[in-house]
């Protein structure tokens, strides 16, 4: 853009050339330009106007494109300089979080220093209703709208329950695991948890918040039996963090400074967008994955949106994969691996490997391989580019618990995930309740196994009534969802014929499941159907449900 | 001279009009180049940004460098060096132990108590586990501890959160359980306010001296400064509006925004309680700025003095000002003794702030399990009015002994009437009047006397040769080791 600027001023220059030519009168607007460059022209004053006007111009066109660029940061002190004045503060806090979603990859900009020049120069505002920080808005207005949040809440309204409530929206939304692993041998094995666990001098003093050693311990050897004792890990390389949010925040804090990106395959989990973007200022680069490679990710693509990224000069610092995938429930094969690995060699970048649902391999055939087993005979300097991601609420199916791990190999990561846990600690009583269930391996086992039969044997049944209905789902062998393919079903192949399908099953099936669009699926027309909270009873409610929408939606085309 | 040829031309009158534009323009040009360049490291220059296209002209494998953490972990990974981390860490390597360890060093630098742990341990064995898994029905229900719940607590809990403040706050005062998010402790809860209410590179206010883990808690992760306004002894370290107003003027003359006042009541590390006039004052001069103010209240219920404590919601619900702007931080850790159950609590008066903390919950929510503890031990009455009168008892009787120690040591003490802690004037131990003899009298204490004390240095206090020393996790019988060995180590230095 600055290229034209000369070239405008010239042609500008022909402009009055011409005007000059005609002698033409100065009375229209534009001539009030022209006329000092009458003058100009004519010799008169040559160097001073002729560089005063292009410079007034470039003048304009900067402080034309700064407060462009202002807005659409969404935030930052333009907030507060709109709170100058005050009654405007709420207008100009509207249009911003619209904007900013699109434009999130503008935050790398937050760290310019900023003009401050006129909040210094506004009078003392005394009255005004103070406005919170710009960065906040995004959290404030994210997501509300996106049918995530939308089912989730409808959920929350209008429950399901076999008997209570036989109408209600039944929830294939959320990852919880609560029916399958509470039979009555681990309700009486969690009874006897707590109470060996808690004792008061034990729960109330200050505790380590990356976690007590001992409960490092149990989650390495949790960790090995969920892989299959295929990799021992160290529980030195641990850190206890509250839920895998935090665990992944953490590590985007750590790993990538405000305005870089991450690389995430889609479709993806939909948390990652408040896991990864809220707090941190790192950014989501999402590397579509197609139905016709069965949505597994390939180097190519990656490549290609690392370079397209790179040449947009944003910095890609690592690439977030989960394995078992969420929300396909597909495998990655030691091959990608490696391959990913290379990938992150030659990139020299980081991996997160979101491995929460490792303990929830159902099926039988594909073998789950950790990440920390594909490193362990790397060197050193390999294995420092390599975080891994450990959900134990998820296994164990205690979301309640909140308790998550991070293990890396990398030293720095380690201690400064360490001070920062502090700021989303295990509680003690969560410590010493983890402590008492896990670390006795007979009872791991014993859990890990109960879990896998059952996820196997609801997931076998809902496909099964699925296909029966029509939809395919693709293969799944691990977590707790199933990636259905209702591309039939919707009227017009676009996200808006995917939201109203979405709709239907929601208002019309009475159905909360998460459309493609949540987890990124640049295809319509997928749906993540979470049958972990299902008991066997309720397939058959399910698949009725959905007929009855099938048949609306065939009765309509 | 290739520069000046054509601008020659210009004044000559030939070609005036197109070089003449120019000439400025290519200056605009190269000047926003040479801008553009400069800006990209914005955290930290000595990164350099650009090495991904460096490695990938290396074949895989050889001569990679190693990949880098972000610029902002490294200052988090490395150690402290903070005084009050310094003792922290080193009291773990060697711990004071009555019958074990007497040459261990003795903590008197974390606030914790443990006056109350016998009441404490008799309502846990009684209520424990009926408290865990208490559903709606009576019958035990794992699913009712187990499940995903909002992450801004349970009802239950922040109504019974509501009623346990207002009731340690002398009952002036009520709470709406709206307005409050549950935390996983106090060091979330001002994160996330800090996130909510400056950008990164704003700044909050803040009397000195003040609790040094503010520093980690607010700088590590949001970017927000902390400006020390700086408090005397001879004001009793108390705030005035005069050196808010400098400071304020101060930082404003630096360019950088404050967003707000951060202040703890009763203050930590000093003890003392701020005045219904002082808080007053704050939030007027708070309205006048259009800042916001936060108050730290997480010692309101350790109040052993005679003077009132009186909380900053108690001020705002008055109606003189416009209270969307004061926030409260809270937590059970140091009131109830029980800081291994993270539990705090954010009280704003500003809608959007308790809606973005809730979202921002998904971060530090306290698990479920802890709420149903919590819950049940909250609206227990009985117990919490005993158990506050016991604790603010024990704490009254521990600091008039540990006072009187140290005064037939001659050594004075700031006046208090809150917290687990008080604040010494060593400054008569001191070789020099100044940081360093401060520093030195520290590492003294803690090699020579064994004893860990946060010097006021960590707390950034101006005047030299105070120590914070927390009393409440000490056993009646330690405070005359404490003492002794306080003696010798000034004998030693004596002679």
């Amino acid at each position: 853009m600055t290229r034209t600027e000369p070239n405008r001023s010239r042609s500008s220059n022909s402009d009055s050339e011409k005007n000059s030519g005609n002698g033409g009168g100065g009375r229209t607007t534009a001539m009030r330009v022209i006329v000092p460059l009458q003058g100009v022209v004519q010799g008169r004053g040559g160097l001073f106007l002729g560089s005063v006007i292009p410079c007034a111009f470039f003048y304009f066109l900067q402080f034309y494109l700064k407060r462009n660029r202002k807005n659409d940061e969404s935030d930052n002190s333009g907030e507060q300089n709109s709170s100058a004045s005050s009654s405007s503060s709420p207008n100009s806090g509207l249009p911003d979080p619209t904007r900013s979603q699109s434009a999130g990859h503008l935050t790398e900009l937050t760290g310019l220093p900023r003009s401050l020049s006129r909040i210094l120069l506004s009078p003392r505002n005394s009255g005004g209703a103070v406005s919170v920080s710009g960065r906040v808005n995004c959290v404030l207005k994210g997501g509300d709208s996106s049918p995530y949040y939308v089912g989730q809440k409808r959920v929350e309204e209008d429950p399901y329950d076999e008997l209570g409530n036989p109408d209600g929206v039944i929830q294939l939304g959320l990852s919880q695991n609560i029916k399958l692993s509470f039979d009555d041998w681990v309700l009486e094995n969690a009874k006897e948890a707590i109470s060996d666990g808690l004792s008061i001098s034990g729960i109330a003093s200050y505790e380590p918040s990356d976690g007590l050693l001992e409960l490092k311990m149990a989650v390495a050897g949790f960790m090995s039996e969920a892989t299959k004792n295929s990799v021992s890990f160290d529980p030195s390389q641990l850190v206890l963090t509250s839920g895998a949010s935090s665990a992944i925040e953490i590590l985007s804090f750590c790993l990538a400074d405000s305005g870089n990106a991450f690389l995430v395959p889609t479709p993806c989990s939909p948390g990652y967008d408040g896991d990864v973007k809220w707090r941190t200022g790192v950014d989501i680069i999402h590397v579509p994955c197609r139905s016709a490679d069965n949505f597994n990710m390939s180097m190519v693509v990656l490549d290609r949106a690392f370079y397209q990224a790179k040449k947009r000069g944003v910095r890609i610092r690592g690439i977030i994969i989960s394995n078992p995938s969420n929300p396909m429930g597909s495998l990655l094969s030691r091959e990608n691996l490696y391959a990913l690995l290379d990938f992150a060699r030659e990139r020299n970048i980081h991996i997160i490997s979101n491995e929460i649902f490792a303990g929830s391999v159902h099926g039988e055939e594909g073998e789950f391989v950790s990440m920390a087993e594909i490193v362990d005979t790397e060197e050193n300097i390999d294995r420092e580019r390599v975080h891994i991601v450990y959900d134990l609420s998820k296994d164990l199916s205690f979301p309640g618990l909140r308790s998550a791990a991070i293990y890396s190999f990398n030293e720095s990561v380690l201690s400064a995930s360490r001070k920062l846990t502090t700021l989303s600690p295990v509680s003690s009583p969560t410590q010493h309740l983890l402590i008492s269930a896990i670390s006795n391996p007979k009872n791991v086992q014993r859990l890990v196994k109960t879990n896998r039969q059952r996820l196997q044997s609801i997931y076998m049944e809902l496909v099964k009534g699925l296909k029966e209905l029509g939809i395919e789902c693709t293969k799944s062998n691990g977590g707790f969802y199933c990636w259905a393919d209702m591309r039939g079903l919707i009227s017009s192949y676009s996200e808006k014929g995917e939201i109203e399908l979405w709709n239907k099953l929601l208002n019309i099936g009475k159905i909360n499941v998460i459309p493609g669009s949540c987890c990124h699926c640049i295809e319509p027309g997928w749906f993540r159907i979470c049958f972990s909270n299902l008991s066997e009873r309720d397939v058959p409610v399910v698949m009725n449900r959905i007929r009855k929408v099938c048949q609306t939606c065939k009765s309509q085309n | 001279m290739r520069l000046i040829v054509p601008l020659r031309g210009v004044i000559q009158g030939r070609g005036g009009l197109f070089v003449g534009s120019l000439i400025p323009c290519c200056l605009f040009y190269f000047l926003q180049l040479y801008l553009k360049r400069r800006r990209p490291p914005p955290s930290d220059p000595t990164e350099l940004p650009r090495t991904s296209s460096r490695t990938n002209l290396f074949s895989r494998g050889n001569s990679i460098g190693r990949v880098r953490v972000s610029s902002r972990a490294v200052p988090v990974a490395k150690p402290s060096d903070s005084p009050y981390y310094i003792g922290l860490e080193r009291v773990k390597t060697d711990p004071y132990d009555r019958i074990k360890n007497t040459d261990g060093i003795i903590q008197l630098g974390l606030a914790e108590s443990t006056l109350c742990f016998d009441l404490l341990q008799r309502w846990m064995s009684e209520n424990l586990m009926e408290s865990m898994m208490q559903s709606d029905d009576g019958e035990f229900n794992i699913s009712s501890i187990a499940m995903y719940k909002p992450f801004e607590g349970l009802l239950e809990l922040r109504v019974a959160f509501a009623d346990f403040m207002s009731r340690i706050m002398g009952g002036n005062v009520s709470f709406d359980p709206s307005n409050m998010v549950i935390t996983a402790g106090g060091t979330p809860a001002i994160e996330v306010l800090a996130f909510c209410l400056a950008d990164h590179g704003n700044a909050f206010l803040i009397p000195t001296p003040y609790y040094p883990g503010f520093d980690r808690d607010i700088k590590f992760r949001t970017g927000v400064e902390l400006i020390p306004v700086h408090c005397r002894s001879s004001d009793n370290f108390t705030v005035t509006v005069s050196a808010l107003e400098q400071a304020l003027n101060q930082a404003r003359k630096r360019g950088s925004k404050v967003s707000g006042i951060l202040f703890s009541n009763p203050s930590n590390p000093v003890g003392n309680i701020l005045p219904r006039e002082t808080l007053q004052d704050i939030l007027r001069f708070a309205q006048e700025k259009n800042i916001h103010v936060i108050s730290d209240e997480i010692f309101a219920g350790s109040v052993y003095g005679d003077k009132e404590f009186v909380s900053m919601a108690e001020i705002a619900g008055l109606g003189e000002v416009d209270k969307s702007r004061v926030h409260i931080i809270y937590g059970l850790s140091k009131d109830l003794s029980i800081p291994g159950f993270r539990a705090g609590v954010i009280y704003s008066f500003h809608e959007d702030v308790v809606n973005a903390a809730k979202k921002l919950m998904r971060f530090s929510s306290v698990p479920v399990p802890v709420q149903r503890i919590l819950i049940s031990l909250l609206s227990d009455v009985r117990f919490i009015e005993e158990y506050m009168t016991a604790h603010r008892q024990r704490i009254r009787d521990k600091h008039i002994r540990f006072v009187e120690g140290l005064k037939q040591l001659g050594i004075p003490c700031a006046e208090s009437g809150g917290g687990l802690y008080c604040w010494v004037d060593m400054s008569s131990l001191l070789t020099s009047y100044s940081e360093k003899g401060e520093l030195d009298l520290f590492e003294k204490l803690l090699t020579v006397a064994k004893i860990n004390a946060t010097p006021g240095t960590a707390c950034y206090c101006i005047e030299p040769g105070w120590f914070r020393c927390c009393f409440t996790a000490l056993a009646d019988e330690d405070i005359p080791v404490i003492m002794e060995r306080i003696r010798q180590l000034r004998e030693s230095s004596r002679s």
